[in-house]
């Protein structure tokens, strides 16, 4: 017995400097599938895009050429400001919307869950389950001139005939709020839940009142995910098209059709990478505010968990 | 359960009362009932999807409007052949990419959540941009890589290859999250009773973390069927589920589409929850 425990105590330091040099490269080992998938499938067609970008001519005209043809910048985001300026505005209300809609359904269940937390985070997450096309086709059917709400509404000589909610900029960022709100609410769900409730209870013996105490300290403790849920909503809804096309009119177009045009419609590659890497240059500015102020850990944690 | 609620009160009543006890407040079935109100309008088009595959429109195309109820498109279910070979395509999608994205995340789960390297900031970075990044950058920088490759066709192959770029980052976080809560003594304890590393892993830290790559990969799969965005930019002629139905809102909506949806969404809870209850009974 006395001579096992010997060898158990002495055995790790003869091994020591084998395994440990082997030991130190098993993370690489792991994570190099993942790094040469993603390097090649994400990180290179970033550079392609950024260097389509650059080109000029045209698709009938001979085909595109490398030039540092900065001018398509400068082009792009001019005669396209509208649909930039249009994107970042029903980005905004949505996230603004998002946030005020997600945080108390969050809170109550990040606090007030209880043992049914699992899920409600379920039901929270429930859409997913449903393609996001789909979704945003039934939507048109909500709101539609004679659908169940407008219709009943309608029927009962509350709204005038003519009333309409569909191709208007209130559908689309309606649509939008809807289908980024599950981005929103988890992110603040996971920063809530972290909340240790004694420091709730603590507040309140010291007899704070429960607005004050919410204020004071839940509030501030769950601001990393306010943030993660800002960028998580306000990013990938600068991007989307979906709901503009399905929901909107052609006067409430965002950037994200343009792109998706100028690429599969008009083949205007260089124009279509240069808006592309624009809106890939935002995200990157606000993730490294992000990352700057919190860490990449909390970023990529609170997606995560 | 009635033994412990018995003996509770004694307990309780020497630690309670607190300072400033909460009152019964009227305002106390505000935030519940808000709560609901928001989770009914988060399902509400799922309820609309299946209502409205029994609405009897006429021609065969989905309306705003109410009709009355059928069975008609649950019978004829298959009436539109591309929307049957759209459903097989996603599938054949969203099967290899999941079982890809769960191998190749998992292992970078693993390393992110067990090591400490140098280059680990590095790559939590790219995940975090692989998550964040708009579907509409990833999906054109990806048709820019195979214009620029010259892949002879787009199909099947950059389908794939798609899925499974923007899979790994969700897989990864999903099992990296599970490893950091495993309790790392539980291997060390299988080591001192003379486990081999690989024979730990086998028979400790992979049980421990199979809800974590369960989780992940049903996350892949769920996310390779849903998607449309990336899809639309490298599909070729390979339709899938959504990039059908999104060909079909311009000329009208079959109801067949809410019956598709339908059934698609109950085999997803299915999943889900076998999922949930088979990790309860495994902890």
């Amino acid at each position: 017995m006395a001579g096992t425990m010997q060898d158990v105590t002495s055995a790790p330091p003869a091994v020591e400097g084998r395994t440990s040099t082997r030991k130190r490269l098993v993370p690489y080992g792991l994570a190099a599938p993942a790094v040469i998938w993603l390097g090649l499938l994400f990180i290179v067609p970033m550079g392609f895009l950024a260097a389509t970008s650059l080109k000029s001519g045209g698709v009938f005209s001979g085909g595109f050429r490398f030039s540092w043809e900065w001018a398509n910048y400068g082009e792009s985001i001019s005669e396209n400001s509208t649909y930039f300026i249009r994107s970042i505005e029903y980005s905004a209300i949505v996230t603004v919307v998002g946030l005020l809609l997600a945080y108390p359904l969050a809170y109550w269940i990040a606090f007030h869950g209880g043992r049914w937390k699992g899920s409600l985070l379920f039901l929270v997450l429930l859409p997913f389950f449903v393609s996001f096309i789909i979704r945003t086709v039934q939507w048109r059917f909500i709101l539609g001139d004679n659908g169940p709400v407008l219709g009943t509404l309608k029927g009962f000589g509350l709204l005038p005939d003519t009333f309409h909610v569909l191709a208007t900029p209130l559908a689309v960022i309606a649509g939008m709020t809807y289908n980024f709100l599950p981005f929103t609410t988890f992110p603040l769900y996971v920063a809530l839940e972290r909340i240790d409730h004694r420091l709730v209870e603590a507040a309140q013996d010291l007899y704070a009142s429960r607005a004050k105490a919410f204020w004071k300290v839940v509030f501030p403790l769950s601001i990393p995910g306010v943030f993660a849920a800002v960028l998580l909503t306000f990013v990938p809804a600068t991007g989307d098209y979906v709901d503009a096309e399905l929901l909107g009119s052609s006067n409430t177009k965002l950037i994200g059709n343009i792109i998706q045009t100028k690429f599969l419609v008009s083949l205007d590659y260089p124009g279509a990478a240069a808006l592309s890497i624009v809106l890939m240059i935002g995200m990157l500015v606000l993730a490294s505010i992000y990352a700057r102020v919190l860490g990449t850990e909390d970023v990529a944690g609170s997606v995560a968990a | 359960m009635s033994v412990t609620t018995v003996e509770a009160p004694p307990v309780e009543a020497r630690e309670l009362p607190p300072l400033n006890q909460p009152k019964r407040r009227p305002t106390r079935f505000v935030l519940p009932a808000y709560s609901i109100l928001m989770m009914v309008y988060l399902a509400s088009p799922i309820f609309v999807m299946i209502a409205y595959s029994f609405n009897d429109v006429p021609l065969e195309r989905q309306q705003a409007k109410f009709f009355g109820l059928t069975t008609a498109w649950w019978r004829n279910l298959f009436d539109f052949p591309n929307l049957t070979s759209s459903i097989e395509h996603t599938f054949s999608i969203a099967i290899p990419t999941a079982i890809i994205a769960t191998i190749i995340g998992t292992l970078l789960g693993l390393a992110l959540g067990r090591y400490r390297f140098r280059g680990q900031g590095g790559i939590m970075f790219v995940i975090f941009l692989a998550i964040a990044v708009p579907e509409i950058v990833m999906g054109s920088s990806l048709l820019t890589l195979f214009i620029e490759v010259q892949t002879p066709s787009l199909g099947f192959a950059t389908l794939l290859l798609a899925h499974v770029t923007f899979c790994i980052a969700f897989v990864a976080v999903t099992v990296r999250a599970r490893v950091q809560g495993m309790d790392r003594s539980l291997e060390d304890a299988a080591q001192d009773l003379f486990a081999s590393p690989v024979v730990a892993f086998f028979k400790v830290t992979l049980p421990l973390i199979l809800p974590g790559i369960v989780a992940g990969g049903l996350l892949a799969f769920v996310l390779s069927l849903d998607d449309f965005v990336i899809s639309n930019f490298v599909y070729g002629n390979y339709e899938t589920f959504p990039i059908w139905v999104w060909g079909t809102t311009k000329i009208g909506i079959p109801p067949q589409v809410n019956v598709m949806g339908t059934i698609l969404f109950v085999t997803g809870i299915v999943l889900a929850v076998l999922s949930v209850l088979a990790q309860r009974r495994r902890t």
